[in-house]
């Protein structure tokens, strides 16, 4: 079981969590500019990449704060964890 | 004390005072306060003590710890049966019952030995190759097969016991109370650190207590006690003892399981049966000893032969003589002191057979030469002979360049094998955590190598093995631990340890003692498993070279020992066979649980009702004494019709029905989801969340949404009120509550976390009754403290704030049975003063409570649609809610509404559904033309919800369904395969109750 930082909250216990997907995605803002493929890449398409990844964690059994999360799929190493508008790099190498 | 003829007459850490009664196989038997279930076996001469699996050959006690591959036992009976507990870890206790397992009709004559006989016929893979034709026969063979197969049995009752755990945190988390492991506890704890230390064993202590060997001139379980009491007395210090560290997870979290009334013989009504503790350190040191390898030769299953240390375990502290003349075999010096063990306790040594050529070191071959023993060097057994219990060992010379048996054999007469092939170092635990392993040559074993966690091992589990090399070691680990949390090493003078032997020689390695030329003989590799070296020779002819497929396709290495006694004598003699070396080789992937856990442990106390919260509405006592049956929604428990004496089920879902169409009804609905939205930009979210327009939404009105998900399937329905300007009251499904708010959450807080907008959960803190037909209004008009309900005040999708007998409440006049219809909202403290008020004003109109039976009914009646329709495959277009869509701009789910496969077109649309022939349309079922055509049929749609209408009186369901407008007249089948019913039903427009919507705008 994971030991998570919460950015607000500080280290919890994984059950406290729920997990939230990829958080390297952004959603396109101009629904009329927007081409299909690259609406229906960001509705379907995921990236499962062996080694780090930033995701989305929600603290749904604690401060109820959405929060990054840069975790090694591989190791499940935690190597760092932010607010929503904090930069932990490209998540995939 | 009744006689137990191999007790020795003095010395052990038992209790002579206190013999205990058990009995094995019904036999009656005595033991003493501390003994385990194997050496009172042992103490009174039980040698056979099960059967094998695949062979069912005799088998007798191995060892003296948790490595045991033969004696596994089923103790206590009925309910509380527990199989496969092996006999040495078994505290004994008054009255213990256990039973050998794995043998038919008993445990001395067993029919399944005869697939000892036949096992030329029965080799590696014998299911595999014989039971697989004719193709598809397997599954004739299989119902046979399991009959024979399997270990033990488990209790076929509800587990009568109470289990528990319990969540821990320490700065350094000591595994085992051996040498190492105390003194690394000591010096950790002296450093001021936060201590766990788990022992598996009832007794702390580890190897000193079968190897006494006095620490700073005292002995050692005095010194043991010593270090227990200081460990007790210092602050922040836990001990547990019964306790095994079974699984080493991320982040160093470590699971322990500790039994607490196992060895009571009783349960305690209070106490739980065992806890599981999740124990996160800081740091963990990894004191979890070694494991005695055995040799392998021919016939080596024979009770009677058995692990050197365990042997004087058994002697030193239990006080049991295992046998009476034994033969020693080893190819190490440590076995060597098993030899004055034996001696001790009244026994005598026939030989010492040692396979080095140059013998064991200086020291120790005084000392066996002052004991006037015979000594076999550079010889091996290469059989064991007897039946029930060894009878003989022979020996013969044996070179170890080339593996080579020279000379005549010799027999020696002996009761008692004492085999020794070297330890492996206990690094379960260390592999769990993602460590990677290390060969060691000199020790010829895999050692902890690279941590991955914060985690250090200590003593034999890191291969160090002399006394004293272990006492450093571990007050090294600890102080280390302790720094290593930030604390200052203790400084002290680390204890003395005496060794046994001063002198030592390097062990050999010796993986299989080769079969004397011409004979035949089984060389057990696996005892639990029946795996021989011949087994692992023919899987590597036949392809299974790898390790891991090597241990699937023999079994070697499974069962309840995971290969304790077995895997690196194993993975050895593959790597000779394919050529290799042993880290080539490699081990197989080690797994929790270290040892078997019991499932009632894992559950804890998340068992029966107690598996999930249970959640009541504030009316739930009202409900309860009007005869309510509940029904469970999500975790919540909701009236589902209320009883009323006489009444069938559904006499009384009917009446309920009919009342709320003719009268008034009311029926709690205080399990609906409630969020509350405020914020200057609170609309502006509503409208990127819903699929409908808010800002236009006057305060005091409310409004009907549908919320997608990104990929433009519907998630949620519901109503939102605007309350005040930027303050909105939503309410959800009641099972979509949660995940609603999750939802809104994460597009609140990363999506636009620029709008200005604060959402509260506010399901629990207000309660709600809905009141619904014609009647309503009348009843309000009592109910409420003077407010203005009439048409004009209080129009359709109108709200109110106003008092029910002083309580504040929220009004809301919108209908889900479609007849005029107030939701009636009040904090939860006053719900049920507000309930009851209502009923007072109702009863003058012979209001009903009605439960979500009826509510279901009128919903369908009505067209409304629940989670049957909204089930994760619909869009808005299929219900015509495309409607009440916002025009212009941004909203989840919107782009991909404009997928071909999504457009109203492409799509199956909302109907309604009429019985033809009065019989019930079945749930489920599909809508085809003619249910007797060829199959495949094409299905033309399906059911989503179902019932018969007290109103209508007639069978009706509503349907998706292709082309909804098209069908007219048209007979359609309701199919239901599975329940062999196919209903004819006629399509109808989805609202068969006022499909103007007159009723709730009345």
């Amino acid at each position: 079981m994971l030991l998570i930082e919460c950015p607000y909250c500080g280290a919890r216990a994984q059950i406290e969590f729920t997990y939230g997907g990829d958080a390297t995605l952004s959603r396109p803002g101009d629904l009329s500019a927007v081409e299909t493929k690259e609406w229906l890449d960001f509705v379907y398409l995921r990236e499962n990449p062996r080694g780090p990844h930033i995701e989305w964690w929600h603290h749904s059994a604690g401060c109820r704060r959405w929060f990054k999360v840069r975790r090694d799929t591989l190791s499940h190493e935690i190597s760092a964890t932010g607010t929503p508008d904090s930069n932990l790099g490209s998540g995939s190498v | 004390m009744s006689r137990q003829p191999y007790r020795i007459t003095a010395g052990g850490l038992v209790d002579r005072e206190r013999p205990l009664r058990f009995t094995f196989d019904g036999r009656k038997f005595t033991g003493l306060a501390g003994d385990t279930l194997a050496s009172a076996l042992l103490a009174n001469g039980v040698r056979l003590v099960g059967r094998s699996f695949k062979y069912h050959r005799r088998r007798g006690i191995f060892s003296d710890g948790v490595e045991e591959p033969n004696a596994l036992v089923r103790l206590r009976r009925g309910e509380r049966a527990e199989p496969n507990l092996r006999a040495t870890s078994v505290e004994l206790f008054e009255g213990l019952e256990a039973r050998s397992q794995n043998h038919w009709p008993s445990l001395e004559f067993d029919l399944g030995a005869i697939n000892n006989l036949a096992s030329r016929f029965m080799p590696t893979g014998f299911y595999y190759k014989t039971f697989t034709w004719p193709a598809g026969a397997w599954m004739f063979y299989e119902r046979f097969i399991r009959k024979t197969t399997g270990l033990g049995r488990a209790a076929e009752h509800h587990d009568p016991d109470r289990y528990e755990k319990r969540y821990a945190h320490c700065e350094v988390l000591v595994v085992g109370a051996g040498p190492a492991g105390l003194a690394a506890a000591l010096a950790a704890v002296r450093s001021g650190a936060r201590v766990i230390l788990v022992e598996s064993d009832f007794r702390l202590g580890g190897s000193l207590l079968r190897d006494p060997r006095p620490i700073d001139d005292e002995f050692a379980p005095e010194w043991v006690s010593g270090v227990e009491a200081e460990l007790k007395s210092a602050p922040n210090t836990r001990i547990l003892k019964r306790a095994t560290a079974f699984g080493y997870y991320d982040a160093n979290l470590v699971a322990v399981a500790q039994r607490i009334t196992d060895h009571e013989g009783k349960s305690e009504r209070f106490l739980s049966r065992q806890r599981i503790w999740w124990v996160r350190a800081r740091q963990v040191v990894l004191a979890t000893g070694a494991i005695e390898r055995p040799l392998v030769f021919a016939e080596n299953d024979l009770p009677g032969v058995m692990l050197a240390s365990a042997v004087r375990s058994y002697a030193v502290r239990y006080g049991v003589r295992c046998g009476k003349r034994a033969v020693v075999f080893a190819n190490n010096d440590d076995a060597y002191a098993t030899v004055a063990a034996v001696l001790e306790a009244g026994g005598s040594v026939e030989a010492v057979v040692d396979p080095r050529a140059g013998g064991p070191g200086d020291s120790v071959r005084r000392q066996i030469n002052a004991l006037g023993v015979r000594m076999l060097e550079g010889y091996a057994v290469v059989r064991a002979e007897g039946g029930d219990s060894i009878r003989s060992a022979t020996v013969m010379r044996f070179t170890r360049e080339g593996s080579i048996l020279t000379g005549e054999p010799e027999r020696i007469d002996c009761d008692l094998l004492c085999v020794s092939g070297g330890f492996n170092p206990t690094v379960h635990l260390f592999s769990q955590s993602q460590g990677k392993l290390r060969f060691d040559q000199v020790s010829a074993c895999f050692v902890p190598d690279v941590s991955r966690q914060a985690e250090r091992s200590a003593g034999a589990a890191r291969g160090c093995f002399g006394l004293q090399e272990v006492l450093s070691d571990g007050v090294e680990a600890g102080r280390a631990a302790a720094e290593d949390c930030g604390l200052t090493r203790a400084r002290f003078r680390v204890p003395e340890g005496t060794e046994e032997f001063t002198q030592t020689a390097a062990m050999l390695p010796l993986w299989a003692v080769p079969l004397p030329q011409g004979q035949r003989g089984k060389r057990f590799v696996d005892l639990q498993n029946d795996v021989t070296a011949d087994d692992i020779a023919l899987a590597v002819r036949e392809g299974y070279r790898s390790v891991e497929h090597l241990k699937r396709y023999t079994t070697l290495g499974m069962g309840t020992d995971q290969g304790r006694t077995s895997n690196v004598n194993g993975l050895a003699i593959l790597a000779s066979i394919v050529g290799s070396e042993i880290p080539a080789v490699g081990t197989t992937t080690f797994r929790p649980p270290f040892t078997p856990v019991t499932l009632g442990a894992l559950g804890g106390r998340e068992v029966g009702q107690e598996f999930a919260p249970v959640r009541r509405t504030p009316m739930h006592a009202w409900h309860e004494r009007a005869g309510a049956r509940f029904v469970t929604a999500g975790l919540w428990l909701r009236p589902q019709y209320y009883a009323h004496s006489g009444e069938s089920m559904m006499d009384a879902v009917y009446r309920e029905a009919r009342a709320v169409r003719r009268g008034v009804g009311i029926v709690d609905v205080s399990t609906l989801g409630k969020i509350e939205i405020q914020g200057r930009d609170a609309a502006e979210f509503l409208e990127r969340v819903y699929i409908n327009r808010w800002k236009n939404l006057k305060v005091g009105r409310c409004r009907y949404g549908i919320m997608l998900r990104e990929d433009g399937f519907i998630l949620d329905d519901g109503t939102t009120t605007r309350v005040a300007e930027n303050t909105f009251y939503m309410t959800t499904t009641t099972t979509n509550a949660g995940p609603v708010m999750a939802h809104l959450e994460y597009y609140a807080q990363t999506i636009w976390p620029q709008l200005h907008v604060h959402l509260t959960s506010v399901s629990d803190q207000w309660a709600g009754a809905a009141v619904a037909g014609p009647k309503s209004r009348d009843l309000l008009a009592l109910a409420c403290d003077g407010a203005d309900l009439r048409n004009e005040s209080l129009p359709f999708m109108g709200y109110l704030e106003t008092t029910v007998a002083d309580a504040p409440v929220r009004i809301f006049r919108m209908t889900f049975s479609g007849e005029l219809a107030y939701e009636v909202h009040t904090p939860s403290n006053f719900a049920l003063h507000v309930w009851k008020r209502l009923l007072d004003a109702g009863r003058e109109f012979e209001v009903t409570p009605y439960g979500t039976e009826a509510m279901s009914i009128l919903r369908i009646e009505k067209g409304h649609v629940v989670a049957a329709e909204l089930d994760g495959r619909t869009v808005p277009s299929d219900f015509g809610f495309d409607a009440l869509q916002r025009k212009e701009g941004d909203f989840i789910g919107r782009r991909s509404l404009e997928r071909p496969g999504l457009k109203k077109s492409a799509r199956r649309g909302f109907v309604g559904l009429v019985s033809e022939d009065g019989r019930h349309i079945p749930r489920g079922a599909q809508l085809v033309w003619n249910p007797n055509a060829d199959r495949p049929l094409h299905t033309l749609g399906h059911v989503t919800s179902t019932c018969y209408s007290p109103n209508l009186e007639k069978e009706i369901a509503l349907a998706l369904l292709e082309d909804p407008e098209g069908h007219g007249d048209e007979l359609l089948y309701a199919s239901s395969p599975l329940t062999n019913e196919h209903v004819p039903v006629k399509v109808t427009h989805p609202v068969f109750i006022d499909p103007q919507g007159k009723l709730p705008r009345g």
